[in-house]
């Protein structure tokens, strides 16, 4: 038996732990610069994550197991997302367990949970966040799953070891769907991984939470946890978006050598996002609530134009 | 051991035997309730077991039996078709059953049960006979009793208009629904022997006939809307959100979770089955009403805030879903694919599985909470987690289950159909490749949305507090009760992570109807990867997600759990104010109000805030009234003006009734010379 893809395996899924807080102390850190204040440092989310687990926590009286068990939950399938998408290399046996509808669906069932979690303690600020994440969701998702089938259809498959495998190996060059497909699908990794204009990670203003207002009764281990998903997540799409369109670097010859390199150009990878994400987001104002479905629409549209796209130009 | 239609067959014989002994028994009702349940839990899983061998061992037993009217026997056949139809209503049957010895047991106490049991008897003797029907006669005699059991059973708790109302809509739509499929038969069984003999009326006689296409296309389109007509796909829905939340929630369960399977059975047989070939434009009709059966239910659910009301509009929406699945399937069929045709039929079958055992589980979830609150309105409710932790966590099983997350069994069907949407691109026709996976981001849209709504069906019923002014004594429900959604809720797991033995298990029916299996591909991977089609174009593999999630949620447990005992409950933070009061929680409307606003144009809505102008001093205001009304656009559009004409109508024909004897003279002297006339 071949361990060294799941050598590989381990190896990822260590990786999307250890440096996915160093990827928001990036994104901060780049925040900082371009607003003109001082950073905290590249290093201020471990800090934060350590000190949250050495704290005790805190819970309100009517909390339920549900909201004890949600912390577990959303942690354990970013975790498990983690291992699926192909960062280093295309050979993953998780990769084969969840195509990118799984996928979706991973992510979709951590934010079941949570909104459960906002709704339990019995606040109004906790049913807000709900309401709104659950709203924002169902208009994202289906713009989502349309900008990865646009993908899928033109590799012939929803397993995202295979959408890579084919992009790499060149078969399909610059196309005018892949354009369109990319750019819905920053729309909505922004409205997915709770970024401005859809929702403002940094806020505590009841008028325009929305992430925040389901975990705000969370202390402690709980919300290290949830805190520490939800930079895994923010990763997660920024690294799905370099993987499924800018496959490059990455491992499909199956050697230590070949998996450094994967390793150097995700984070080459990352680092640019993490700019291109500061420039939106310092760019931008958050929207209202109720302007949402236009930008998600628009998301949708641009989807359907990829898709329609492929069809008429392929 | 005995032959599946034997089996089948004396299950049907004790539940019919079951209704004439619940007569006798009248007067010792809390004996008749654990006896008839009992019995109709044996019969139920003897018919499961039936229909598990047929669809496994891909047997077809027959079986003609002669009673009936002289020269017209009954037919009885079992092929892996009906085998998988008794096999799914045999299950939720049995848990149901089980769980109806404590829920009826509860009712017994306040009123008569006996007229409750019997129906029950003779609902699940009908739904079993249709489904082993193998001719017109015994086919709609049993749909009729099936109707009939469940119109009385809608009516049980007859004091209260609205169900008087309810059933009697129920009623007239069930007997359109089924003069349609009667004429359907009559065009299918016309055109098989002609006019002359009478032995068209057997499904083998439809089966052997080439239909000519016009008439293939009239009997088609009869049966499809009659059997629409019972299922509630929309716009012919209008029936079931009134129907199901009247019934006793056991008989929701049942009628929700199989009742309406038995139109898919009926719309499955009569197009693969008895019709066979047929364009691709037929397949093309089912998809277009499952999918605006699957968006509207749940946009209709979400503005629900009656928690039966929401699940039966959830049924509209499944039943949408599995249409879809199925028009897929015929799509491919007809332009020959039959790989992809039993895929996309796989996926419907499954999601009619899985739909019947997650919404049996969510209405007797449903049941256990009216029962133990009195309360059907969401709004009033809240914090049962804390009184009822069974029913709680098995409600939460059917939830994540139905909004299709993974690794429950909704998400299994919901990614089959996926996938079959996403290989329409190899159908000839470039509009349909166009068309078909825009109705993808449809179904997406669709399983966005009951997330959304099951958010606020558990969150509002169970987390929080209890929003109501007084809030009732609730109590944990009993053991008969809690088993039935523990089995139940057991099988929505094993039914998500196990996908590979089930579809191998059902692959005997796709090979019956379209002449293919996925089989082969599908568990090509051993037991543990679901590949359909092929490994590298999509696997799932339900254990794997289930195990990893579940490993790293123990590990990251036990590692934060070292240190004991650092948990300290507080009360809830105020910021500062005045004490929170369980009045200021989201509430049901609250929570789907984004939702509303942005599918607004669904709905007839109207929202109107009165204020009091009798403030008691200028400086407080006056007490704030809010209503707001959301209803069915289709009623308005559709049965209103059918009910005014049918009014108009009967009003114009009603003056003939004089009232004198004179004038009914003169009819039947003017009647007799018309006769004369023509008739010489």
């Amino acid at each position: 038996m071949n361990l060294y893809p799941f050598m590989t395996e381990i190896l990822q899924i260590m990786i999307v732990l250890g440096i996915s807080p160093a990827f928001v102390g990036w994104v901060r850190m780049l925040k900082c610069w371009s607003q003109g204040r001082t950073s905290a440092g590249l290093f201020q989310p471990y800090r934060d994550i350590r000190k949250l687990f050495a704290k005790n926590v805190v819970l309100a009286e009517n909390a339920s197991w549900v909201f004890r068990f949600t912390p577990y939950l959303v942690f354990g399938t970013t975790v498990l997302a983690g291992g699926i998408i192909p960062m280093l290399s295309v050979d993953l046996p998780l990769s084969a367990t969840a195509d990118v509808i799984v996928l979706v669906a991973l992510f979709a069932i951590a934010r079941f949970f949570t909104a459960l979690a906002g709704m339990d303690i019995g606040t109004a600020f906790g049913g807000m966040g709900s309401s709104r994440e659950m709203t924002i969701a169902s208009l994202a998702e289906p713009a989502m799953l349309m900008a990865i089938f646009t993908l899928s259809l033109a590799c012939r498959s929803t397993s995202l070891s295979q959408i890579v495998t084919v992009i790499f190996s060149g078969q399909i060059q610059l196309r005018p769907y892949l354009a369109f497909a990319f750019l819905a699908f920053v729309l909505i990794s922004l409205a997915e991984t709770g970024r401005i204009p859809v929702d403002n990670p940094a806020t505590h203003l009841e008028l325009t939470m929305v992430h925040e207002a389901m975990i705000l009764e969370y202390s402690g281990r709980h919300l290290a946890l949830i805190e520490w998903a939800g930079m895994m997540k923010l990763m997660l799409f920024m690294a799905l978006g370099a993987v499924l369109f800018f496959p490059w670097g990455i491992d499909v010859t199956a050697t230590a050598a070949g998996a450094v390199r994967a390793f150097l150009f995700l984070l080459l990878k990352l680092g640019a996002s993490g700019v291109v994400l500061v420039l939106i987001e310092t760019g931008l104002a958050k929207m209202r609530l109720f302007r949402l479905t236009e930008f998600l629409g628009s998301a949708f549209l641009l989807a359907t134009l990829g898709m329609l796209a492929y069809y008429i130009l392929d | 051991m005995m032959d599946p239609l034997n089996l089948a067959g004396s299950a049907i014989f004790l539940l019919l035997g079951m209704a004439v002994l619940a007569l006798l028994l009248g007067r010792r009702q809390r004996l008749l309730v654990v006896v008839s349940f009992a019995v109709s839990a044996v019969a139920s899983l003897s018919a499961t077991v039936a229909g598990v061998r047929v669809v496994g061992w891909s047997t077809t037993s027959q079986a003609i039996m002669s009673i009936g009217l002289p020269d017209l026997p009954f037919h009885l056949r079992l092929d892996p078709l009906a085998g998988f139809f008794i096999t799914v209503v045999g299950i939720l049957s049995f848990v149901v059953s089980i769980y109806s010895i404590g829920y009826v047991r509860e009712i017994s106490k306040q009123r008569p049960i006996s007229r409750l049991v019997i129906f029950y008897a003779l609902f699940l003797a009908g739904m079993f006979m249709v489904i082993i029907a193998d001719d017109a006669l015994f086919f709609l005699i049993s749909w009729e009793l099936m109707a009939a059991a469940s119109y009385f059973l809608v009516l049980f708790e007859d004091e209260r208009v609205e169900n008087r109302r309810a059933a009697f809509l129920y009623m007239v739509v069930a007997h359109v629904g089924a003069l349609a499929i009667l004429l359907s038969f009559g065009v299918m069984s016309g055109l098989a022997t002609g006019f002359e003999g009478f032995h068209g009326y057997t499904f083998d006689a439809m089966r052997q006939a080439e239909f000519p296409a016009v008439w293939a296309t009239a009997a088609f389109l009869l049966a499809f809307f009659g059997f629409a007509a019972k299922a509630g796909v929309i716009p012919l829905h209008i029936w079931l959100p009134e129907a199901h939340p009247v019934a006793p929630s056991n008989i929701s369960a049942l009628m929700s979770g199989v009742m309406l399977k038995t139109a898919i059975y009926g719309i499955v047989r009569v197009t693969f089955d008895l019709i066979g070939v047929f364009p691709w434009w037929w397949g093309s009709i089912v998809l277009v009403f499952g999918l605006i059966s699957a968006v509207m239910g749940v946009l209709y659910a979400l503005m629900q805030h009656d928690l039966k009301r929401l699940l039966a509009y959830h049924s509209v929406e499944n039943i949408g879903i599995i249409l879809i699945g199925i028009g897929l399937s015929m799509i491919f069929r007809s332009f020959d694919f039959p790989l992809l045709s039993s895929l996309a039929l796989i996926a419907g079958l499954y999601h009619t599985l899985n739909h019947a055992i997650f919404k049996g589980l969510l209405f007797m979830g449903a049941g256990a909470v009216l029962h133990a609150s009195h309360e059907r309105n969401m709004e009033e409710m809240g914090g049962l987690i804390h009184l009822m932790p069974w029913t709680a966590a098995l409600f939460l099983v059917g939830s994540v289950s139905i909004a299709g997350l993974p690794p429950f069994n909704g998400f299994v069907s919901e990614w089959l159909t996926f996938q079959a949407f996403l290989l329409s691109p190899s159908l000839p026709s470039p509009l349909m490749k166009l068309l078909i996976p825009l109705g993808a981001a449809l179904l997406a849209l669709t399983a966005a949305l009951a997330a959304a709504c099951f958010v606020k069906a558990f969150g509002v019923t169970f987390l929080g507090h209890w929003r109501g002014h007084h809030q009732p004594h609730v109590q944990e429900v009993d053991w008969f009760m809690r088993s039935g959604m523990i089995i139940a809720a057991l099988l929505c797991l094993a039914l998500g992570v196990l996908p590979t033995v089930v579809i191998d298990w059902m692959d005997t029916v796709p090979e019956q109807l379209v002449g293919s299996r996925i089989g082969t591909t599908a568990g090509a991977f051993g037991w543990m990867w679901l590949t359909p089609v092929a490994p590298e174009r999509a696997s799932y593999s339900g254990p794997l997600v289930f195990l990893v999630t579940l490993s790293v949620i123990v590990i990251a447990y036990l590692l934060l759990h070292v240190r004991s005992g650092s948990i300290t409950r507080v009360p809830l933070w105020d910021c500062g104010f005045e004490k929170v009061t369980p009045r200021m929680q989201y509430t049901a409307t609250a929570f789907a109000m984004p939702i509303r606003r942005i599918f607004g144009f669904f709905f007839h809505i109207r929202e109107q805030v009165k204020m009091n102008p009798q403030a008691p001093h200028r400086t407080v205001p006056g007490r704030m009234q809010y209503t707001l009304r959301i209803r069915d656009r289709f009623w308005g559009w559709l049965y209103r003006p059918l009910v005014d004409a049918s009014f108009w109508l009967s009003r114009r024909v009603g003056r003939l009734q004089q009232g004198r004897i004179q004038a009914y003279l003169i009819y039947s002297f003017v009647t007799i010379i018309v006769l004369l006339l023509f008739l010489r």
